[in-house]
């Protein structure tokens, strides 16, 4: 009997366990709970009383939806959490038009300069955040930003990651595409919009998810950029429980178990694409 | 319906000339191929035609009308493109309309055109599906729907038949040429595949290095090729070409039994190629080959088509392809003889490569 003919009869079933196999997945395994871990204890915590804080049990002995009545009715919460929602929507927004916008045109159009533009663009995500606070406040100081929404959102506007993303995915569109709407007599903006815009619908998918988890979880700017409490965004929100209230743990626990429903949603709806995205640009989000 | 004319047309990509110089007239309503390897500057050509490339020098006029610097929108020319160019997120019939979508059409107008071209193309009952849902052929059909709806002066067609199969591109070549025949629309056809230009276009032009070496109906290059390439270039199987000498008042032949007769024509030039082509030359017995050009051989290949057989001939001469009638064909390794009429003959100058007879084609790149 022929070895391709074994293997046709090879009855099927799970491969064979080798040890390099049983590695990866306790890997894995680990990897997976030190994530999923955290997670469960706070939606744990969000079911528990003050008292029961600190039954570190999964399982809560009395679970009470008590907290949930209670952050849903503070007006407060509602506040912030529709503030995370304009400012985490309007940068998305932002980045998917200018990055796709810059990414076309650093893709498609053949000018001089544009190396030199597209590596002043890709160097600027050599410089960590820390750095660029200070300039941001400065700036945002001088042109009264400052304690606004505007102020909050200005430095998230359009960013390197955003532009390099959607540059790679245009290169992949053909110049046929745009040269026969080249020669249905669309202008280069036109092109942009109803021709190459509709062909990066995975590219960005990507970028909106992106964008609105950085956002939407966003802490440090915030923090620093807007005073006013009714501007406060949702994680700076939840942070002032721990100063202002002696750290209620159950309270933070149900506000960041609700911070995290929006986000898991667009996560559930467009997992595929990040994967795609991040595939492609061969970059962390 | 528009003429298109080329004027000493010069395409420079940074300091390299990949065209040089170009004429060409094209009447209201002629279908143009213009044919040549890849790199001869075909398609650079049809896109300067189109307004996708610059010109560097020289004038063309669309319809009378100088369009060096026209957008292509100006020019109301329509392109079909190898890849076909629709669009994946559209449906049939919003992918036809897209060519209207900056005509100012009413709607009921633009519906109406979508509604004929789907009718002439055949695409009535595939209007709500997408892209994704076609095969290669009708896809090519949508891109030549978006063409059509617009009603341009000119079609322009880039090796649009490339990416299909051996029956649909036939199938394609009739419904294009179909489609000419019934519009009437003044066409430039760019391919490689001279099969497709000798049978679709009026007059084809036949291009190397970014020059028009010969232009010509088909049955001009193929009568009358004007330098090996051409000649070459044009027919299938290629031209068989034979090294011979002049030996008196007569021609020998590298690898054909005896000589045959000088005609005056070739006194002027000392080594010369002979050509004959597969279809005029003949595997027979040696009674049938008097006052013939004669070729001996080993047979190393045959090909059986059906109706007739290729029979490919080691020379003392070269290689050579003759034809053989229906299954009678020598065998592979078999010793064959192959003759062909003087009158079938074609004579180049071995060192210029042009074409040395009187006929038609042979004072090189005219231009009309």
């Amino acid at each position: 009997m022929s070895a391709r003919t074994d293997i046709l009869d090879a009855p099927a079933g799970p491969r064979p366990l080798r040890p390099g196999r049983i590695v990866a997945w306790t890997l894995l395994l680990i990897g997976g709970v030190v994530m999923v871990t955290p997670l469960l204890f706070m939606f744990s915590t969000s079911l528990k009383t003050a008292g029961q804080v600190y039954d570190l049990r999964l399982i809560p002995a009395n679970p009470t939806l008590a907290n949930y009545v209670e952050v849903l009715s503070d007006g407060r919460f509602l506040r912030w959490f529709v503030n995370s929602t304009i400012v985490a929507v309007a940068v998305t927004l932002s980045n998917l038009f200018f990055d796709s916008l810059v990414g076309y045109t650093l893709a498609k159009f053949r000018f001089r300069g544009r190396m030199i533009v597209f590596i002043a663009i890709l160097s600027t995500l050599m410089i960590p955040t820390e750095m660029l606070v200070i300039p941001w406040y400065l700036m945002a100081s001088q042109l009264g930003w400052l304690d606004t929404y505007w102020g909050i959102m200005f430095p998230g506007m359009m960013t390197a990651f955003g532009t390099f993303l959607m540059k790679q995915f245009f290169e992949g569109v053909p110049d046929d595409f745009l040269e026969a709407a080249r020669i249905d007599g669309l202008n280069e903006f036109q092109i942009w919009w109803k021709v190459a815009m509709p062909l990066v619908t995975p590219a960005l998918s990507a970028l909106a998810i992106f964008t609105f988890l950085g956002n939407w979880t966003a802490f440090f700017w915030p923090l620093i950029s807007v005073t006013s409490r009714e501007l406060y965004t949702l994680p700076v929100g939840l942070s002032s429980f721990a100063v202002e209230q002696s750290i209620q743990w159950e309270m933070i626990m149900t506000g960041a178990a609700l911070a995290t429903i929006p986000t898991l949603l667009v996560f559930i709806a467009l997992q595929r694409y990040i994967v795609r995205g991040v595939m492609l640009a061969g970059l962390k989000g | 319906m528009a003429t298109i004319e080329l004027e000493n047309i010069v395409k420079r990509f940074g300091s390299a000339t990949v065209v040089h110089g170009l004429d060409l007239a094209i009447a209201d309503g002629e279908f143009v191929a213009l044919v040549g390897p890849s790199g001869c500057g075909k398609s650079t050509t049809l896109r300067m035609i189109a307004g996708l490339e610059d010109v560097s020098a020289g004038t063309l006029r669309i319809g009378g009308v100088v369009v060096n610097h026209h957008e292509p929108k100006r020019r109301n020319v329509a392109m079909v493109f190898q890849n076909y160019a629709i669009y994946p997120h559209l449906t049939v019939r919003e992918n036809i309309a897209f060519g209207l979508y900056t005509s100012g059409l009413p709607k009921e107008k633009k519906a109406a055109r979508v509604d004929e071209a789907a009718r002439i193309l055949g695409l009535e009952d595939l209007l709500e599906r997408r892209p994704a849902a076609l095969s290669g052929g009708q896809r090519q059909r949508v891109a030549i729907g978006r063409a059509m709806v617009r009603n341009p002066s000119a079609f322009l067609f880039d090796e649009p038949l490339s990416n299909l199969d051996a029956q649909l591109r036939n199938q394609m070549r009739i419904e294009i040429k179909r489609l000419h025949q019934r519009i009437g629309a003044t066409t430039v056809y760019v391919t490689h595949d001279q099969v497709e230009a000798m049978t679709m276009a009026d007059r084809i032009v036949v291009m190397r290095d970014g020059r028009i070496l010969q232009i010509g109906s088909p049955s001009d290059l193929y009568d009358a090729p004007a330098d090996v390439f051409t000649a070459r270039f044009i027919g299938t199987p290629a031209m068989n070409l034979l090294p011979a000498r002049h030996a008196g008042e007569a021609i020998a032949v590298d690898g054909a039994t005896g000589t045959i007769p000088a005609p005056p024509f070739t006194r002027g030039s000392e080594r010369l190629l002979v050509g004959v082509r597969p279809q005029d030359m003949r595997v027979a017995s040696d009674e049938d080959a008097q006052g013939a050009l004669t070729l001996t051989g080993t047979v190393t290949a045959v090909e059986p088509l059906g109706p007739e057989t290729h029979v490919h001939l080691d020379t003392a001469g070269g290689p050579v392809i003759a034809l053989a009638e229906g299954r009678g064909a020598p065998a592979v390794g078999a010793p064959a003889t192959a003759f062909a009429r003087l009158e079938t003959l074609h004579f180049f100058d071995a060192q210029t490569e042009r074409a040395l007879s009187g006929r038609a084609g042979a004072d090189g790149a005219r231009r009309t």
